[in-house]
């Protein structure tokens, strides 16, 4: 319960401040944060692999491609206009609507009505087997949605022939 | 006799864990683990540094370091002393938080990436289901550290040093995960104790160790590779290069900062290098029937010396790469191979063993190897080397 609350302390800071902070930098490495404290959470849950995966992709891939975008995009000074504009506020009702409605159908849903036992910790073996057998098509769709993602990529970062 | 020396460091945990009442026994049995980890792995950090420059010295024809002690062993102690009293300079544009966090993350991520390496027979402080997988996890968080080191000097230098080292360590994570998914897969295990355990026995006076088949050898060599790349070791150390960007991401760094940069780096090729051993060289498994009275924690410690002066000798030999040469190698070239590898692996796990599997699985690696190595080398127009006035 207190290790779940230091985390659940530590997200909602570092979610915060990924927001708030003026330099886009700063808030790439609080984004990089939060993502560790879900990692965290995963990991309190029993769900080692989902934990490591989360550290392994969020942290190792998606926070260094957000620093790299940052960079090549020339927005790493920091920014002079006010934290709030007169839109912001706007923008404040349309996520408390938001979130309103969202927990009200989480609330409402039969899955939080599971009794609060200790799951099985599930293991990577059980993982492995589910998804080479029950989830093999969604799996195999993922692969070839990557895959054209990545052939696409490569296609236009390609150089094109030189006009003659 | 030999069981018992064997087990000394875990009977003496067991002991000190005995002392203490009952709740308490958890975060003792933590601490003493950590407090070993911490201990070994700075101790022979401070060994390493000594030998690297003794090896490098005897390779360039030099006596390297000879007047701390005798032959110069006490020198880590001068070294230290020297980081500690240095003025720690910040510059003034530099982001000093960040700068300040940047070599801690570094440092404890490279550390925590040691916990899942079994030591030797009983000898791991945390045994994950999936252990493998979180030491590449924490691995990614290196990347992390590097590019907060580099950004927040503001300095242009340490930007491009640092640059280099994420897109480095990036491409090369890649073959270095894919030559170990073919461990994983042969196995059937992402737990570290169970990699060496399936590793351990004989078939006739071979060990069976991942390394003595085809698809290991090729994998230890790929992995190998990558990790000096990931390590940031030569000829792979582009992101420090002084000769261009005089020393990349650290040049801003000094004292202990600087120091713990430094340690760092040594942990990370320390724990990559332990990771190796693992898959591939039988973790804590002596070679031999009859050298199994030596500790087991001996036998992990002698392969991970060996490992290390292969990466001192491999430093003193060969010269730094190109930045293209470098991404063409991993993508080009290890992409390709370690894919294979898997392959490879699977044809091994279902034929029949005997000398015609050895023949078939041998004949699949080598044959793609030649060939695509002198495709690329084709394309590279590398011919022969001609001298203009040698010959």
């Amino acid at each position: 319960m207190i290790l779940f609350g230091i985390t659940a302390l530590v997200m909602l800071a570092s979610s915060i401040a990924a927001v708030a902070l003026r330099n886009l930098v700063h808030c790439a490495l609080a984004v990089g944060l939060a993502f560790a404290g879900l990692a965290a959470l995963y990991l309190q849950l029993g769900a080692q692999f989902a934990g490591f995966a989360q550290v392994l992709v969020y942290l190792g891939a998606v926070a260094i491609l957000i620093v790299f975008a940052i960079l090549l995009t020339g927005g790493s000074e920091p920014q002079r206009e006010p934290l709030v504009s007169p839109g912001s506020w706007g923008g404040l009702v349309v996520a408390l609507g938001v979130f309103i409605v969202l927990a009200a159908v989480i609330l409402s849903s039969k899955s939080t009505a599971v009794p609060p036992g200790a799951p099985p910790p599930a293991s990577v073996r059980q993982l492995g087997e589910e998804l080479m057998t029950r989830y093999i098509l969604p799996l195999e769709v993922l692969g070839l949605l990557l895959t054209a993602a990545l052939i696409g990529a490569v296609i236009i970062a390609m150089r094109e022939p030189e006009p003659d | 006799m030999a069981e018992g020396l064997d087990q000394v460091f875990v009977r003496l945990k067991q002991w000190l864990i005995g002392a203490v009442p009952g709740h308490w026994q958890p975060l003792v049995s933590a601490l003493i683990s950590v407090a070993a980890i911490l201990a070994v792995f700075a101790g022979l950090f401070a060994i390493t540094t000594v030998l690297e420059r003794k090896g490098l010295g005897r390779i360039q024809n030099r006596y390297g370091p000879n007047r701390v002690g005798p032959w110069g062993i006490l020198q880590p102690i001068a070294d230290g002393l020297k980081t500690l009293t240095k003025e720690d300079v910040v510059p003034s544009g530099a982001d000093r938080v960040v700068h300040f966090l940047a070599p801690l993350v570094l440092v404890v991520a490279a550390f925590l990436a040691l916990s899942v390496l079994p030591l030797g027979r009983n000898m791991v402080a945390v045994d994950f289901d999936s252990g493998v997988l979180f030491f590449f996890a924490v691995g990614a968080a290196t990347e992390l550290a590097v590019f907060m080191a580099g950004w927040s000097s503001r300095n242009k230098y340490s930007l491009l040093g640092a640059m280099r080292a994420i897109a480095q360590m990036i491409s090369y994570e890649v073959p270095l995960i894919l030559s170990a998914v073919a461990v994983l897969m042969y196995v059937g295990s992402l737990s570290t104790v169970q990699i060496v355990e399936a590793q351990g026995g004989y078939s006739g006076w071979l060990p069976r160790w991942h390394v003595l088949t085809p698809w290991g050898f090729a994998g230890f060599v790929l992995f190998m590779i990558a990790a000096a790349a990931e390590s940031n070791r030569s000829p792979f150390d582009l992101p420090e290069g002084e000769s261009e960007i005089i020393a990349g991401y650290y040049i801003e760094y000094s004292g202990f900062k600087f120091a713990l940069f430094f340690l760092g780096e040594y942990i990370g090729m320390f724990a990559v290098s332990g990771l190796a051993i693992t898959l591939f060289l039988g973790g804590w498994q002596a070679p031999l029937p009859f050298l199994e009275v030596v500790p087991s924690s001996l036998w992990f410690f002698g392969k991970l010396l060996a490992l290390i002066f292969v990466f001192i000798w491999v430093r003193g030999t060969l010269p730094r790469l190109r930045m293209d040469q470098l991404m063409n190698f991993a993508w080009k070239f290890m992409l390709p191979l370690a894919l294979l590898n898997i392959g490879v692996t699977g044809v091994w796990r279902f034929m029949e063993p005997g000398w015609p599997r050895w023949l078939v699985c041998a004949a699949l690696i080598v044959g793609p190897y030649v060939l695509l190595g002198r495709a690329l080398a084709e394309n590279q127009g590398l011919g022969r080397r001609t001298y203009k006035y040698g010959d």
